[in-house]
C-alpha cells in the first residue's frame, strides 16, 4: 500500500529570510494515520501543512500524496482532494452554514439532492443539529460550534487526507477537551489520514498515534508518544517532556 | 423664479436631462473600466498599487485644466467630457474597489484558497460579497463627484446644467444661476439618496445585520 504522505529532502526557504523555514526534511506518513506535528511558533510546522495542499511550494524535494508527486497535479485539484481547517476557522460570513459546509460540493456542481443530503450528514457528525443550524450564519454560533461547521466543510468532499492547523487553538479548554475526544472518534470511525498542528504538547500526545516534533526547521523525533516519552531524541524533546512533567507536577500539588 | 422655470421650462429640463444623460453614460463606462483594472489588480498587488498611484496622480489635475489639454486631441464636445469624467472616475472607484477586497480577513480568503477555489471565485464568491459596502460607497462617490464636474464640462460643450450656470454667470441672469444650481444641487443629493436606497435593497440581509 502507498504511503498516503511522503516528503524527499523537502525544503523551503520564504524570500528575503535568512534561514530555511523547513530544512531537508523526509518523512513518511502511512494512510489512516493520526500525526500531530508539535512545536513552537516559528519551528515551520505551519509551512509544512501548507507545502501538503501547496498554498507554498518547496524550493527543494520532492511532496508525494499517494505516490502522486502534488506539482504535478494541478493546484486547485491538489486542494480539493484534501480537507483543510485553520484555526481562525474562516467561515464565510456571508453565507448560511449549510452553504458553508457546502462550499466545495458546490464548487463541483454536485446535484442539489446531493448536497442537502451530505450537508446534513456531516452536520450530525460534528454534533450540529442541521435543523437547528443550516440557516444561521457564522456569527450566531460559538467558537467552537464554528470550528465545529469548519471541520464539517473540511470533510464535505471526504477527502483522504485532513490537514488541521491549530483547529482547537482559540477554543476555552472544556470545550477543547470535548473536541478533542470528538475529532478522535470521527477520525477513527472514517479511516483517514489526519495531520494536526499544535503547540499544546498534552494534546499532541493525546490525539496523535504519531507525533512529530519540530524545531527550528527541522524534524527532531517523529515516533509514537509512548516512545518519545521513553527515549528523547535529543535536548528539545527532553526539554518539551520536562516541561509537561513539571505541569502535572503543579496540578499534583493541589490534591 | 417660478415663472422663470414655467417659461423656460423645456429648456431647463433638456438640460437636466443632458446633464443626467452624461453622467450615466459616464458612470457605465467608468464601472466598466473599473472592473476591469480591479480585476486585473486582483491577480497582482504591484499592479494594484501602480493604478491607484497613476490615477491618484491624474486625479490631482484640476478638471478644467483636463478638458483644456484633451480639446486639442478629441476637440469639444461630450467625447472630451465623458473621456475625462471616467479616467476621473477610475481614482475613487478602484481605490474603493481595491481596499475593500484587501480588507476581508486574510483567515477567510485563506480558507476559501485552501479549499481549492480559483483567484477569480475566490474573488466573486468570497471578496466581492464581503467588500460590498466598500464598493458601494465608491459608487456613490464617483456619482456625486461626476455629477458635480459634469457641469465644468459645460466648459468644453458638453451641455448639461453647467450650460445653463455658466450662462447665467456671463450674464448676471439670476434666474439661471438659481436654477442651475438647484437642479444640479438637487440631482447631486437625489442620486445620492437613490443609490443608498437601491444598496439597501440590493444586499438583502447584509452581513452588519447579522453582527
Amino acid at each position: 500500500m502507498p504511503h498516503a504522505i511522503e516528503f524527499q529532502n523537502v525544503s523551503k526557504k520564504f524570500n528575503k529570510a535568512s534561514y530555511y523555514a523547513i530544512h531537508n526534511i523526509c518523512l513518511t506518513i502511512k494512510a489512516g494515520e493520526f500525526v500531530t506535528i508539535l512545536g513552537s511558533s516559528g519551528c515551520g510546522k505551519t509551512t509544512l501543512l501548507k507545502l501538503i495542499n501547496r498554498l507554498y511550494d518547496p524550493d527543494e524535494g520532492k511532496i508525494t500524496l499517494f505516490d502522486e508527486d502534488v506539482q504535478t497535479v494541478d493546484v486547485i485539484q491538489v486542494r480539493r482532494r484534501i480537507g483543510y481547517v485553520i484555526q481562525q476557522v474562516g467561515l464565510f460570513p456571508h453565507m448560511t452554514i449549510a452553504d458553508n459546509v457546502a462550499t466545495v460540493p458546490n464548487l463541483l456542481k454536485w446535484e442539489r439532492e446531493k448536497i442537502n443530503r451530505r450537508t446534513d450528514e456531516l452536520l450530525e457528525l460534528v454534533g450540529l443539529e442541521p435543523k437547528e443550524f443550516k440557516d444561521r450564519y457564522p456569527s450566531q454560533l460559538s467558537g467552537g460550534q464554528q470550528q465545529r461547521v469548519g471541520l464539517a466543510r473540511a470533510l464535505a468532499t471526504d477527502p483522504k487526507i485532513m490537514l488541521l492547523d491549530e483547529p482547537f487553538g482559540a477554543i476555552d479548554s472544556i470545550t477543547r477537551f470535548k473536541l478533542q475526544d470528538e475529532l478522535k472518534q470521527i477520525h477513527g470511525g472514517l479511516k483517514k489520514t489526519f495531520l494536526f498542528v499544535t503547540h499544546d504538547i498534552e494534546e499532541a500526545f493525546k490525539m496523535g498515534t504519531r507525533v512529530m516534533i519540530m524545531n527550528e526547521g527541522r524534524i527532531s523525533q517523529f515516533d509514537t508518544p509512548r516512545a518519545i516519552v521513553k527515549n528523547p531524541a535529543d535536548d528539545y524533546v527532553t526539554s518539551l517532556v520536562n516541561a509537561a512533567r513539571e505541569k502535572d507536577r503543579f496540578w499534583e500539588e493541589y490534591q | 423664479m417660478i415663472e422663470y422655470f414655467v417659461k423656460y421650462s423645456d429648456k431647463l429640463l433638456t438640460a437636466l436631462a443632458e446633464h443626467v444623460c452624461l453622467v450615466l453614460i459616464s458612470l457605465f463606462f467608468s464601472l466598466l473600466l473599473a472592473a476591469l483594472l480591479t480585476l486585473l489588480s486582483s491577480y497582482s498587488s504591484l499592479m494594484s498599487k501602480l493604478l491607484v498611484s497613476l490615477f491618484s496622480m491624474i486625479y490631482s489635475i484640476p478638471s478644467l485644466a483636463m478638458f483644456a489639454m484633451l480639446i486639442p486631441l478629441t476637440g469639444l464636445g461630450r467625447t472630451t467630457a465623458i473621456l475625462v469624467l471616467v479616467v476621473y472616475n477610475q481614482y475613487l472607484l478602484l481605490r474603493n474597489f481595491i481596499t475593500g477586497l484587501d480588507e476581508v480577513e486574510p483567515a477567510i480568503v485563506e480558507a476559501a484558497t485552501g479549499m481549492g477555489m480559483t483567484t477569480f471565485q475566490v474573488l466573486t464568491k468570497v471578496r466581492l460579497p464581503l467588500s460590498r459596502a466598500a464598493i458601494f460607497a465608491g459608487i456613490r462617490l464617483a456619482l456625486v463627484s461626476t455629477i458635480g464636474i459634469a457641469t465644468i464640462a459645460a466648459q468644453v460643450n458638453a451641455g448639461g446644467l453647467g450650460a445653463v450656470l455658466f450662462d447665467g454667470l456671463r450674464t448676471f441672469n439670476m434666474n439661471k444661476i438659481l436654477w442651475g444650481s438647484l437642479l444640479s444641487a438637487g440631482l447631486a443629493v437625489g442620486a445620492n439618496l437613490l443609490l443608498g436606497f437601491a444598496e439597501k435593497k440590493l444586499g438583502g440581509k447584509s452581513v452588519e445585520d447579522e453582527l
